[in-house]
């Protein structure tokens, strides 16, 4: 079927819809009410409508042919293409807010590593990950430059809303439809055109409990998850629905959720991940740590085998804590000398 | 001068938006006013101000807002033609959801936030539709899986518009918009002659009028009903 503004107005709803099912969504989203006339043109439907009707419903057939060549071939190139994998990123040095060169040669980061950013409010962290998501060329305010693969990127990933570079997470997110956890999940799933629902779904679910520190159903409302719960799920179904090669996240906060195997499960989905933090075992978790100061990258410190060590102490510190807590919730009292499990 | 035009539902943080890209607009030299139109009230001209921004505001107060801003383009246009600002911006609040104040050839821009609802891009007509850039906003605090399938939505009501992510208190993403707006070659010295994207919606009945009555007898004009059948 050859789609393009000169065909358009002549080709039948129905065939269209059988072409490329996708359509149905499309229709909906802009208010085309086909049910009953799928077996007229798309010009025909619109001239059966009336100029009256058309103008009330705000539809002009004319944008709306521009709209749908424009939507064909985006999903066409988002459904056949072998997406570029992304292997790693690299970032090039450019200079602080005073000018100042940035005190590093380059920043390789692979998929699977993680890199955290460390740095006082305000230094600058946003624009680092503005600079990633924009893959700057040397163009924005810092200069930095960021490669692809080593290579000058694509400059799709400025633009397209379907191939995004970064997905972030961050403290201050909630969710805000009202909606089940599998309803959401799926919303999304559709979105994505994921094939096998089902099967994603549950498997996402299933990730999320496990990261939860309680557990929830998949009919629980999504806006009456608990802090924990949401942060699991959220991180569940980014690392397994969206397709962003790179993940930012902005702290996970130590409560009802095992941050351990959270940045695990990133990694296992074979992500990028870069954390902002202030919490010394995130910190130390990291491969490497991208220190800012004034607007620029001060230094990049690779996480040294005596600090691997203090990581450990700190993770046992840290589950004491949350053994403590755990058995004050659930009325116990605590003993001096109990060994931590 | 370039002319920029940009609209969105009310509290979608079009002021922020526009301030931020103003900061970076004038990083590069170039010199910015602003037309805010609001219907009944609006200090956003006071945050022009404070960030040193020329500044005219319009209130439309008991006429139809969009009407009012296309009576009144022209003139702002030429206002800031006259001061020899590098670019203007006016800054509309869309209302109706049904009207649109992009006009053919000048670059129009739609902020709509995440926070208003997944449902929301289905239910906003040619201000959303006809945009060139569609910049969403609130997206720190809503979950990656709302900001993925809202965009979805938006790109599927309006698949040419570049669609951008701005937080509009960090700044976040509003350099990037600045470097899409700003043309060279771009010279508008005046609007006349040129035409909306989209045609308004008639309206011209009793109430229109002043009626304040309820009946059928004080209806005239443009009148629709309801259909109440089943």
């Amino acid at each position: 079927m050859l789609i393009n503004l000169k065909t358009i107005p002549n080709l039948i709803i129905e065939d269209l819809l059988l072409e490329y099912p996708f359509l149905d969504s499309f229709f909906s989203n802009n208010n085309i009410v086909y049910q009953g006339n799928e077996g007229k043109s798309l010009a025909d439907y619109f001239d059966d409508l009336g100029q009256e009707h058309r103008e009330d419903m705000a539809i002009d057939p004319d944008l709306f042919y521009q709209q749908l060549v424009e939507f064909v071939k985006q999903m066409i190139s988002f459904l056949g293409k072998d997406n570029e994998i992304v292997e790693s990123i690299t970032i090039l040095p450019g200079n602080d807010k005073s000018g100042i060169a940035e005190g590093f040669t380059k920043l390789e980061i692979k998929k699977g590593q993680i890199i955290s950013i460390v740095g006082p409010t305000g230094s600058g962290k946003s624009r680092l990950l503005g600079d990633i998501e924009w893959v700057a060329q040397a163009d924005t305010p810092t200069n930095r430059r960021i490669l692809i693969n080593n290579d000058k990127p694509d400059p799709k990933w400025r633009f397209s809303t379907s191939d995004k570079l970064v997905a972030q997470l961050s403290q201050n997110m909630n969710f805000v439809m009202d909606l089940s956890v599998y309803q959401f999940v799926e919303l999304h799933a559709e979105s994505r055109l994921v094939e096998n629902r089902e099967e994603v779904i549950a498997n996402i679910i299933k990730k999320a409990n496990d990261l939860a520190g309680e557990k929830f159903s998949p009919h629980t409302p999504i806006t009456s998850l608990s802090g924990g719960q949401s942060r699991a799920l959220m991180i569940a179904d980014t690392a397994i629905l969206s397709k962003s090669p790179i993940i930012l996240i902005d702290e996970i906060e130590n409560a009802g959720i095992d941050r351990k195997r959270a940045l695990n499960l990133l990694l296992s989905e074979n992500k990028i991940v870069l954390m902002a933090t202030h919490d010394p075992i995130l910190a130390l978790m990291a491969d490497k740590r991208i220190v800012i100061k004034n607007g620029g990258i001060s230094k990049v410190i690779e996480t040294t085998i005596e600090e691997r060590q203090i990581l450990s102490t700190l993770e046992e510190l840290d589950k004491k804590i949350l053994s403590y807590r755990r058995k004050l919730r659930s009325g116990e009292r605590l003993l001096e000398e109990e060994s931590i499990h | 001068m370039n002319l920029i035009t940009v609209s969105g539902p009310p509290s979608s943080g079009k002021t922020s938006v526009i301030l931020k890209t103003i900061e970076s607009l004038k990083k590069r030299g170039l010199s910015v006013a602003v037309a805010k139109f609001d219907c009944l009230y609006t200090d956003d001209d006071v945050l022009y101000k404070n960030a040193g921004v020329p500044v005219k505001k319009g209130l439309s107060g008991a006429l139809c807002p969009d009407h009012y801003f296309v009576s009144n383009v022209e003139e702002v246009t030429q206002w800031g033609y006259k001061s020899g600002v590098d670019v203007l911006i006016s800054e509309s609040a869309g209302l109706c959801n049904r009207c649109s104040p992009y006009i053919k050839g000048i670059k129009a821009i739609c902020v709509i936030d995440n926070l208003s609802g997944i449902n929301t891009p289905k239910k906003i007509g040619p201000m959303l539709k006809s945009a060139d850039i569609v910049v969403i906003t609130k997206g720190d605090i809503v979950s990656q899986a709302e900001r993925e399938v809202f965009a979805s939505r938006v790109n599927s009501v309006n698949p040419k518009a570049t669609i951008m992510h701005i937080n509009g208190l960090t700044g976040q993403g509003s350099f990037e918009l600045s470097t899409l707006i700003y043309d060279e070659k771009d010279n508008i010295d005046t609007l006349k002659g040129k035409e909306l994207r989209f045609p308004m919606p008639s309206a011209l009945c009793s109430y229109c009028l002043g009626e304040t009555r309820i009946g059928e007898s004080y209806q005239m004009g443009n009148i629709r009903k309801i259909n109440l059948e089943d």
